[in-house]
């Protein structure tokens, strides 16, 4: 992966950078030892490691706003890091840059279920955001599979999806406001706890720039009253195109459920091999989860099986309990953990629309057959966002190098087809020399301009996202 | 005026201006004020893709919402954001176009449960101010493939760009409705139990306050909504008996709701939103100092003030409610009324020295409804 050559200038001020963080953030908050600092070398996409110059952990707006201020003055890169959990290296450093971690800054500043708002520390982990409110009978809705350990901060960047989105939106979808805090230290609001802009939506902007516009550290957070009940149905099918018609044919019949997930042969292979969760031998599964009460998930489930009998399924299961809805879930939430088991993976995250799902499955097969490697189909059906994943062996010199190849002709493929590179893990580097697939030089140029207004040095997480050669003028610019 | 009829033809115009215009769908929302030429797109119209099994509807900017929506009902489908007709309350004429409801941003009574017009909209083509065609998102549902500058230019009234297309998510109609409504309530007792409501798990898909009287609707299977209705009438018992409206009257009340019928008569209306539990305050300061009509819709979140007065009280009234939002963290939007003061809620430093610059590089001629949103520096 090329990334630009660091600037000796820079290194050669390390301590002199040092001690101004360390003015603003006390020692505690500065990390410059050789050996923790490998610690932030990489997020999980960890083909790619390279150590920063510092580590910077803040505890507050106004120490974010102060120690950029100083890598402003200083003329710094900073790479801002939620939990580093980027599946594309949108968290990963440059040797002259400074990471900052926003790890220290996980409180809950207030919840209130009058207005179903929850104010929250950007550190904070996406699945403690629920945590704090689920006594009360709400939660917050996108749940990306990292939601254990990512982080908001880290979703905002990257607008984050989940499994549930297909009905609860995406984190823009549920995002009033943030405190935001510019390269130069300026602490900027947009939104808050009202609903909608009242000017330019600028928080609309900001949510999913990738970090390259600025750091949030408060967030404002829409959380949902629990449904009364939810109950997931495994439905096993004969073929790929029968499943992606079925789906289809629940969405045209007015029934919109939370999930509707989707695993080919090779996974639910690997899957039941690893989770043992009782999935039927077939070549396609799909996974439909529908919320409301008991009689209204009856009635829902009842017309999927109306639908899903025009299709012939080979196997149509209800969880009747909560365990065996748990076991339905098993399998599909295991699935990265379990074909990381057997096999090192890349995984993609174009989206297609549904349409086509059928001719894409077709030409990934034949691309895998092509370029010699194993490839695995599990994604999120009802909106098209496919997860392949691509499986190669790290310690056979040139393996990597070949499943890159692979997975860019399967990205390019999905813009083909009218649909787009990523649909929930973000650009990063990963997907970075892609964006002139799916974008003029004029479309990527006016998004560049928006990085202007905002951190018009290109200093903060500069060298990602667009392509080096379309940004290189203005990170060079004096 | 300048009436394109192809995207291409759009570029041109733009690119040949020599004086600023102003950017027209149907013309019926009553924005776009000024003497300036005229730029409407209503000639590029027509539904260029639609896959009911994936939610998915692309057309032209210029396309009248009343075809997208009967093409969609001929699925079974709808635009979930339930987009308001500016007519009934303006008296304007003209048709309302999808481009219009998104440079809009125009989102009705059921934003507060699944969004707003922007978390519906899912790619845009448009023409900058320099007449650069540009594109960005596109027609899946999930993409985060670059900046989203969807969002950005839906709510941004023509000022970016002169949008050429639209791609927008639909959702299906569900089966039935019913109304529970409240009757007696003031305004304070009405957030409360719109809140309650609002944060229970029967899905209630609007919560609106008219007239004394608090409107609770609920959709869905038949079976399903029933069955919810009975629980949210006891749920809320402590906030009233509750009435039953049902589906046909449901129907029509949501409408008038939406498209804020009941201020038509007021020559002055602004819309106010708030975090639903600063209204009932806002509206007692308000009360005290100005004879008002006051509707809530979003539970609360937005506030439409309707009055009649002569200009110098109408003045002091806009200036009194975007004096308060600002306090509280929200905005108040002029939607009716003479010209006694900004439209649009002018905006803190910081977020108003990024809006002109981001307004900038879009259109750094000043060509696109210059007079609108906040002034360029």
């Amino acid at each position: 992966m090329q990334m630009p050559t660091p600037n000796p200038e820079t290194l050669a001020n390390k301590q002199a950078l040092r001690e101004r963080l360390e003015a603003v953030l006390g020692k505690r908050g500065v990390i410059a030892d050789e050996r923790e600092l490998k610690a932030y070398e990489c997020d999980a996409l960890t083909a790619y490691r390279c150590a920063p110059l510092l580590v910077i952990l803040p505890e507050s707006t106004e120490q974010v706003s102060a120690a950029l201020k100083v890598c402003h003055e200083m003329r710094v890169p900073v790479v801002p890091r939620g939990a580093g959990t980027s599946l594309a290296g949108g968290a990963m450093p440059s040797a002259d840059s400074v990471v900052l971690g926003v790890a220290r800054m996980n409180a809950v500043l207030e919840s209130d279920y009058a207005d179903r708002i929850v104010k929250v520390q950007t550190g904070r982990t996406n699945l403690s955001v629920t945590g704090a409110v689920e006594a009360d009978g709400f939660f917050y809705a996108p749940d990306p599979s990292s939601q254990l350990a990512c982080a908001i901060a880290g979703n905002i960047a990257m607008n984050s999806g989940g499994a549930h989105c297909l009905k609860y939106g995406v984190t823009t979808n549920n995002l009033l406001g943030v405190t935001l805090v510019l390269m130069d230290g300026e602490v900027v609001e947009l939104g808050g706890a009202h609903m909608d802009a009242g000017g330019l939506d600028l928080l609309g902007l900001i949510c999913g720039s990738e970090g390259q516009l600025g750091v949030v550290t408060e967030a404002t957070l829409r959380i949902v009253p629990k449904p009364e009940g939810a109950g997931p149905v495994l439905i096993g099918f004969d073929s790929n195109e029968v499943a992606g018609a079925c789906v289809s044919d629940i969405i045209k019949a007015g029934i919109l459920p939370v999930a509707i997930e989707f695993m080919d042969r090779v996974l639910i292979e690997v899957c039941e091999e690893f989770a043992k969760a009782g999935y039927p031998d077939c070549e396609a599964l799909l996974i439909v989860e529908v919320e409301g009460s008991d009689a209204a998930i009856e009635h829902q489930l009842g017309l999927i099986k109306e639908i899903t009998e025009r299709h012939n399924p080979v196997a149509f299961r209800v969880a009747e309990s909560a365990d065996q809805a748990a076991r339905i879930w098993a399998g599909r939430k295991a699935a990265f953990s379990a074909v990381g088991r057997i096999s090192d993976y890349m995984c993609l995250d174009g989206t297609i629309p549904v349409s086509q799902l059928p001719y894409v499955l077709k030409r990934i097969g034949e691309l895998s057959k092509q370029y010699g490697l194993g490839v695995g189909n599990v994604f999120h059906a009802g909106d098209g966002n496919m997860h392949p994943l691509i499986m190669y062996d790290a310690n056979k010199p040139g393996d990597l190098e070949t499943c890159e190849a692979m997975g860019a002709d399967v990205l390019k493929l999905c813009v083909e087809v009218g649909g787009c590179l990523t649909g929930e893990h973000g650009v990063g580097i990963e997907k970075r020399d892609l964006m002139s697939d799916q974008f003029a030089p004029d479309d990527l140029d006016v998004q560049m301009a928006m990085k202007d207004v905002f951190d018009p040095m290109w200093l903060l997480n500069a060298a990602k996202v667009f392509p080096l050669d379309a940004s290189q003028s203005r990170r060079e610019a004096e | 005026m300048f009436a394109p009829t192809s995207e291409a033809e759009l570029s041109e115009v733009v690119a040949g201006l020599s004086a600023a215009v102003r950017v027209l769908g149907g013309g019926t929302r009553g924005f776009v004020r000024g003497g300036d030429d005229v730029l409407s797109v209503a000639k590029l119209s027509g539904v260029s893709l639609y896959e009911p099994g994936a939610l998915t509807l692309v057309a032209a900017a210029g396309t009248p919402l009343s075809e997208v929506e009967t093409m969609l009902a001929g699925e079974g489908q709808r635009l979930a954001f339930e987009p308001m007709d500016h007519r009934v309350l303006l008296g304007t004429a003209g048709e309302p176009t999808l481009g219009g409801a998104v440079s809009a941003n125009v989102s009705g009574p059921r934003r507060v449960a699944v969004g707003a017009c922007r978390d519906f909209a899912l790619g845009v083509r448009f023409v900058d101010g320099t007449g650069r065609v540009l594109m960005n998102g596109g027609r899946v549902m999930k993409n985060v493939t670059g900046y989203d500058l969807v969002k950005l230019l839906s709510g941004s009234y023509g000022t970016l760009g002169v949008l050429s297309e639209v791609s927008l998510k639909v959702l299906p109609v569900p089966e039935t409705e019913l109304t529970l409504v409240l009757d007696g309530q003031d305004c304070s007792q009405a957030v409360a139990a719109m809140s309650e409501a609002l944060g229970s798990p029967y899905e209630v898909t609007g919560a609106a306050h008219v007239s004394g009287k608090t409107y609770l609707r609920l959709e869905g299977f038949e079976a399903a909504v029933r069955e919810r209705f009975g629980k949210l009438r006891s749920a809320l018992k402590a906030h009233g008996e509750g009435g039953e409206i049902g589906a046909e009257a449901s129907v029509k009340l949501w409408r008038d709701i939406r498209d804020v019928r009941g201020l038509s008569e007021h020559g002055f209306v602004a819309k106010t939103s708030l975090r639903p539990s600063a209204q009932p305050a806002m509206l007692a300061a308000l009360n005290e100092a100005f004879e008002v009509q006051v509707q809530l819709d979003w539970g609360g979140g937005l506030a439409w003030v309707g009055a009649d007065m002569d200009n110098a009280n109408a003045q002091d009234l806009l200036m009194f409610l975007q004096d308060y939002s600002a306090k509280s963290g929200g905005h108040t939007t002029l939607i009716k009324g003479p010209d006694v003061g900004p439209v649009f809620q002018p905006e803190t430093a910081g977020v108003a020295r990024l809006s002109d610059a981001v307004r900038q590089k879009f259109d750094p001629l000043k060509r696109l409804n210059p007079n609108l949103m906040s002034a360029s520096s």
